[in-house]
């Protein structure tokens, strides 16, 4: 035990003496978060947008005025005719332009219907999804003001309500993708880059030639690891707390110990990657392309899985970030427990279990 | 197994596949020796020290290491080897103070014994405006002989050095048997390879290994005499030319 503690020192000297790692460690995640939070959203706010009003009455300033008065919308130029409707968005500054049609308020009363136009800049095409759908909302929302005091007999009225996130945040989306490749990457990636260290410059063999088992070698390299990344955890729930506003509707113990087990299988992920790689470079190329570019694709994170082909859906079963997403939501956002958990848990542990279990066969036949 | 010897190998044989890297090498090293391990690169030296110091299983054959068998006892080997590598083999991020403590925790050495230990060798060094410093910061020659000292720290019956002075200047390499030598007249076997025919000279025995094989194995004079050459340089030469 001893020999223990002495190796697992060692190891904190290595990691806290290299700039480079100590900023993969600690700085990263803490920018990734921010920037995430911040800058990443796709929510609109503020969105500049022009009107082509060919009718100019009550009714068209009425809904005019609505627009500008909600806070996504800011009513940059009106413009009157369709000519000018390319050159606004030639300027690029413009997003999308309505187009209300001559005689709108007389067509809307006698004819039962009058027609606008909505335009969107459609080279960004999340945005102008976006824009189209809140006008449309602030449309419709006019339209049954109107109505109130008609009666018409046959009308469905859809009520949405957005459970778990009902302001629709997409903090709240990013926070636990966000937490999820950086546990994935600090300790896959640095484990398997601090194994293969020793490898590269042969102090491995050294350490192979001391009483020390294979087996402690690598839990001493490994339990620092574990140490660092309950530490990240933190600092991300943390800020997720106090600074985005997430709740935590479950058990934060429960959280935390799931954590931990992602914590422990992405490390497993990482000796094994360091048993099949020689070199750092090697170690940290597999790390990126096999670890970060499917946690960011196909774990859930950005992309439904739900709308990806078939074998792509059948791919992210594999991944255990797809799994620990699942876990995170579940408990942060709906607040249930192990009880609606436990299938996801159990699929992390056995992943893990795996991992081990292969990195102990590789290191074997590496051995003889 | 007589105890007269430090290392007993017979027969001992490492295949990868079709491959025969060891082809059934036998000899003897006796306590207190200084056997130099020869061959051109390649050759399957570094292959059979490491079945030596148990960290890779022999295909045939058997060797003892220390009165313990390599392939059942290769803890017990473990304890009571040293082991420096080509390859630089202390950390460059620890300072020396650092990597003794490392180093003689690992080997499970107490405390006391390894404070005095570490003044012992920082005193016979010289180093002590050194000791606090990074080893990553220090000329190779240097780190050559902490790192032999350090691989002695646990006071081991047999030391194996695996090309401890490659890349070092002629002065420092001087030094570095002058350290071996020292640890040989203390008892202690030592195991060396080496490039530098020169070095071959200093041993008492060498083998020199050609195509996993042991072509030679006597005194540097009787092999020169029986080659009827004056250099060991030029044995190594005529040997690997002539099964060429």
């Amino acid at each position: 035990m001893k020999r223990f503690i002495g190796f697992i020192k060692k190891e904190f000297f290595h990691i806290l003496r290299d700039r480079r790692s100590l900023f993969i460690l600690f700085g990263m995640p803490i920018v990734q978060i921010m920037l995430f939070g911040f800058a990443i959203t796709n929510e609109i706010n503020n969105v500049d947008i022009a009107v082509l009003d060919h009718s100019k009455d009550d009714v068209t300033k009425e809904i005019i005025d609505k627009i500008a008065a909600s806070k996504y919308f800011s009513i940059k130029a009106f413009i009157d005719n369709e000519t000018a409707i390319e050159k606004v968005f030639e300027k690029g500054q413009i997003k999308a332009v309505l187009n209300f049609e001559p005689d709108f308020s007389r067509k809307l009363i006698a004819e039962n219907g009058a027609t606008v136009q909505i335009l969107t800049d459609a080279t960004d095409p999340n945005t102008a999804n976006t824009i189209s759908n809140y006008t449309g909302a602030i449309l419709q929302k006019y339209q049954q003001e109107l109505n109130q005091n008609v009666a018409i007999s046959y009308q469905i009225v859809p009520q949405t309500r957005m459970v778990y996130n009902p302001e629709l945040k997409s903090v709240f989306m990013f926070v636990p993708g966000v937490m999820t490749i950086i546990l994935m990457l600090v300790s896959a990636m640095m484990t398997s880059i601090s194994i293969t260290r020793e490898k590269e410059l042969g102090t491995m063999e050294i350490l192979l030639v001391s009483p020390l088992k294979p087996a402690q070698v690598i839990i001493g390299k490994v339990v620092p690891y574990v140490f660092l990344s309950v530490i990240n955890a933190v600092i991300i729930i943390i800020l997720s707390i106090f600074v985005f506003k997430m709740p935590v509707e479950g058990s934060l113990f429960l959280l935390g110990a799931e954590s931990i087990l992602f914590i422990i299988n992405a490390l497993s992920l990482g000796i094994l990657i360091s048993t099949i790689s020689s070199t750092q470079q090697t170690a940290m190329m597999v790390s990126l392309m096999g670890l970060m570019l499917p946690v960011i694709l196909l774990s859930g994170f950005i992309f439904p899985i739900s709308s990806m082909p078939l074998p792509l859906q059948i791919i992210s079963n594999a991944i255990p970030a797809k799994w620990f997403i699942i876990i995170l939501k579940g408990i942060m956002l709906k607040g249930v427990g192990l009880a609606y958990l436990w299938k996801e848990s159990l699929i992390l542990v056995g992943m893990t279990l795996f991992f081990m279990a292969m990195s102990v066969k590789k290191y074997k036949i590496r051995l003889e | 197994m007589t105890n007269e010897n430090a290392i007993t190998v017979k027969n001992l044989t490492k295949t990868f596949g079709d491959f025969t890297a060891v082809d059934a090498i036998s000899f003897e090293v006796g306590k207190g020796e200084v056997f130099g391990f020869l061959g051109a690169n390649g050759a399957g030296k570094t292959t059979a020290m490491k079945m030596l110091i148990g960290i890779s299983k022999p295909t045939k054959g058997e060797a003892n290491v220390a009165g313990f068998d390599v392939r059942t006892q290769a803890e017990d080997i473990k304890k009571s080897i040293g082991y420096m590598s080509q390859r630089f083999s202390l950390y460059n991020d620890l300072t020396i103070k650092e990597n003794i403590v490392f180093f003689g925790g690992i080997y499970g050495l107490k405390k006391s014994v390894i404070k005095a230990k570490s003044k012992n060798l920082i005193d016979e060094l010289g180093l002590h405006d050194e000791a606090d410093k990074l080893v990553g910061s220090l000329p190779l020659g240097w780190k050559q002989k902490v790192s032999f000292s350090v691989a002695l720290l646990h006071d081991p019956k047999i030391i194996f050095l695996d090309e401890p002075t490659g890349g070092v200047d002629p002065i420092t390499r001087r030094q570095f048997w002058e350290m071996i030598y020292r640890e040989a007249n203390n008892g202690k076997t030592i195991f060396v390879t080496t490039h530098y025919m020169d070095e071959a000279e200093y041993c008492d025995r060498v083998s020199i290994m050609v195509a996993g094989k042991i072509e030679a194995l006597d005194t540097p004079k009787n092999l020169k005499e029986k080659y009827k050459v004056d250099s060991m340089n030029k044995v190594f030469l005529k040997l690997a030319r002539n099964i060429e």
